[in-house]
């Protein structure tokens, strides 16, 4: 049976955010011979049709109207039924952003269906959609499909592998106009602590601090390292606890659960609730005094070392070589 | 101000995850209180406090995660209700539907739940419940202000931070950094027990198990793949971090 996919791709900062790409890969893994049809909400809508195309779409619906130009739960749920029933779609992917998860399941549940939140893997088999998602923060991980209705699916960033943009491909464009009304939340302010920086759940290279970085002062090298790779800088819930940085930077099964190409672990004990948050990172580097240090045990590469020694001769080493490959 | 809580009992997250054909173990495992949901019942109690009124905490789950409601109990909230009817477990579709049923039975001007449960990890049951009764939410809440039906709050969005507005009713979730929930004191602990605990069923509800059935399907479940061991890299400090520089170029 071929399907018709609908993806909704974000921006961010003017630009599409890599995993609208990694979706729009998932939604062709299960198109089989089908249709993917992409949609972007905002004023920007427009400009990224040929890149939505470059990775898969067939068709790009823009829906530009103001009061889609940041999130909200009301208008975006309005927006997205009305997009629903102009496309008829048989699968919905959304990514696991803070939009995704915040509009899958209310948009879902108003529709009456299920959703598969949160997926790590789709894969077609026997004409079936199988997801792969974590559970417990990655300590495990369970097998779902969805049995009646509608497939809902959103998609963790970082997890989905891209294929080469094929500049070939052209998608058709389409407008649609939404009726919005009885909007009940309103976004008054927007106050940008990460402006400039990489988004910590979609960063391909992360340096985290643990209670080995001692202060708030003590998180300068990590993030000079974390500047010199393009990353971002996140923490376990020790440094939080002890108020060395934001809550919004916890990695773990309380706070964000992340799988970049690269982790590096500065000062962090390894504590199981911490780990749960990034043992599924492709390459983990742990940096700690103590040799007895559990994060050890799930580091590919460990240095027993000061970190505040080893950090700053790590950057400039990057530095020198230009970056990682 | 009334207020109901959505809680659920998760495994303490210092525990390790087994399984056995494809089902969690439950044996020896410690249970708490969901860590999100106990942020819930934290501000619960914080806007209690300021404005009066009654939490009712609710759950949807078996036996033992009427632990979990004793414990909200002794942290002040005022009655519990649990929903341990089998043919009502299911998906979040389901459970969703469920917590509706039980909050239509109840007068609400907020509701609070965690942002997401630490052991599903599929951030619906806010939305969803919030869809179903058809009143607005705000997600992943990190600070909470409220002046007659008004309130005013500032959300969590990766790490930015959103101030909204809106009136109440309404359905929050709560997200790390919100507030820093109390431990139960020993008073608390004694008169939770004599607090109200309901227990509630499909017929209690009006709901049948067919209306609500689950519209998704866990297939299989498996533990994390196990890593090969890793390379402690050995020699000066200055050898190891271009070993390591080197070694990542690869």
């Amino acid at each position: 049976m071929s399907s018709k996919i609908l993806v909704l791709a974000e921006a961010r900062e003017g630009k599409l955010r890599n995993v609208s790409y990694e979706v729009l890969a998932a939604a062709r893994r299960v198109a089989n011979g089908g249709s993917v049809i992409a949609a972007v909400f905002g004023s920007q809508g427009e400009q990224y049709v040929s890149q939505l195309a470059h990775y898969g779409a067939d068709q790009v619906y823009v829906v530009d109207q103001s009061e889609l130009e940041r999130y909200t739960p009301d208008a975006y749920t309005q927006a997205f039924i009305q997009l629903f029933e102009a496309v008829k779609p048989d699968v919905v992917f959304m990514a696991h952003t803070a939009v995704g998860r915040d509009l899958a399941p209310r948009a879902a549940a108003r529709l009456g269906y299920g959703l598969v939140s949160d997926c790590t893997d789709v894969v077609m088999e026997e004409g079936q959609i199988l997801f792969t998602r974590p559970i417990y923060a990655g300590k495990a991980f369970q097998k779902k499909r969805v049995i009646d209705g509608i497939v809902f699916a959103t998609i963790r960033a970082n997890n989905i592998a891209l294929g080469e943009a094929d500049t070939a491909r052209t998608a058709e464009k389409i407008e649609l106009k939404v009726e919005l009304k009885d909007l009940r939340t309103t976004v008054k302010e927007l106050v940008c602590k990460t402006s400039g920086g990489v988004d910590l759940s979609e960063a391909k290279i992360v340096v985290a601090g643990g209670r080995g970085v001692k202060s708030a002062d003590g998180f300068k090298p990590l993030e000079q390292l974390a500047k010199a790779l393009g990353g971002a800088v996140g923490a376990s819930r020790g440094a939080c606890d002890a108020g060395y940085c934001d809550y919004s930077l916890q990695i773990g099964q309380t706070g964000k659960v992340i799988t970049p190409d690269l982790y590096i672990a500065c000062g962090i004990s390894g504590a199981i609730q911490h780990v749960a948050g990034m043992s599924n990172s492709k390459v983990i580097v742990a940096i700690n005094k103590d040799p007895e240090a559990p994060i050890f045990q799930i580091a590919d590469y460990g240095i027993v070392g000061d970190l505040f020694e080893v950090v700053p001769l790590l950057t400039e080493e990057f530095r020198k070589v230009g970056g990682s490959s | 101000m009334n207020i109901l809580v959505c809680l659920k009992q998760t495994f303490d997250t210092e525990e390790k995850v087994m399984i056995q054909e494809g089902q969690i173990c439950e044996e020896g495992v410690k249970f708490i209180i969901n860590p999100y949901d106990e942020y819930a019942v934290e501000e619960a109690m914080k806007l209690s406090e300021q404005f009066g009124g009654e939490i009712t905490v609710v759950t949807v789950g078996p036996v033992r995660a009427e632990s979990a409601l004793r414990t909200a109990l002794a942290m002040g909230a005022d009655k519990a209700i649990i929903v341990n009817d089998e043919t009502l477990f299911g998906d979040e579709y389901t459970i969703s539907k469920v917590l509706a049923a039980v909050a239509r039975q109840i007068p609400y001007d907020i509701i609070i739940a965690g942002y997401m449960s630490v052991d599903s990890g599929a951030v619906q049951g806010g939305p969803r419940l919030a869809e179903e009764l058809g009143i607005a939410h705000i997600s992943t809440v990190t600070k909470l202000d409220i002046e007659g039906n008004q309130l005013k709050a500032e959300r969590d969005v990766e790490g930015d931070v959103e101030v909204i507005y809106a009136s109440l009713p309404i359905l929050i979730t709560a997200q790390q950094g919100l507030n820093e929930p109390r431990y139960p004191s020993l008073m608390g602990i004694m008169k939770a027990k004599k607090k109200p605990l309901e227990r509630l069923n499909a017929d209690d509800l009006g709901l049948s198990a067919e209306e609500v059935r689950a519209k998704t399907e866990i297939i299989d479940q498996f533990a994390a793949p196990k890593k090969p061991v890793g390379r402690i890299l050995e020699g000066g400090v200055e050898k190891q971090v271009i070993e390591l520089v080197a070694l990542l170029r690869k």
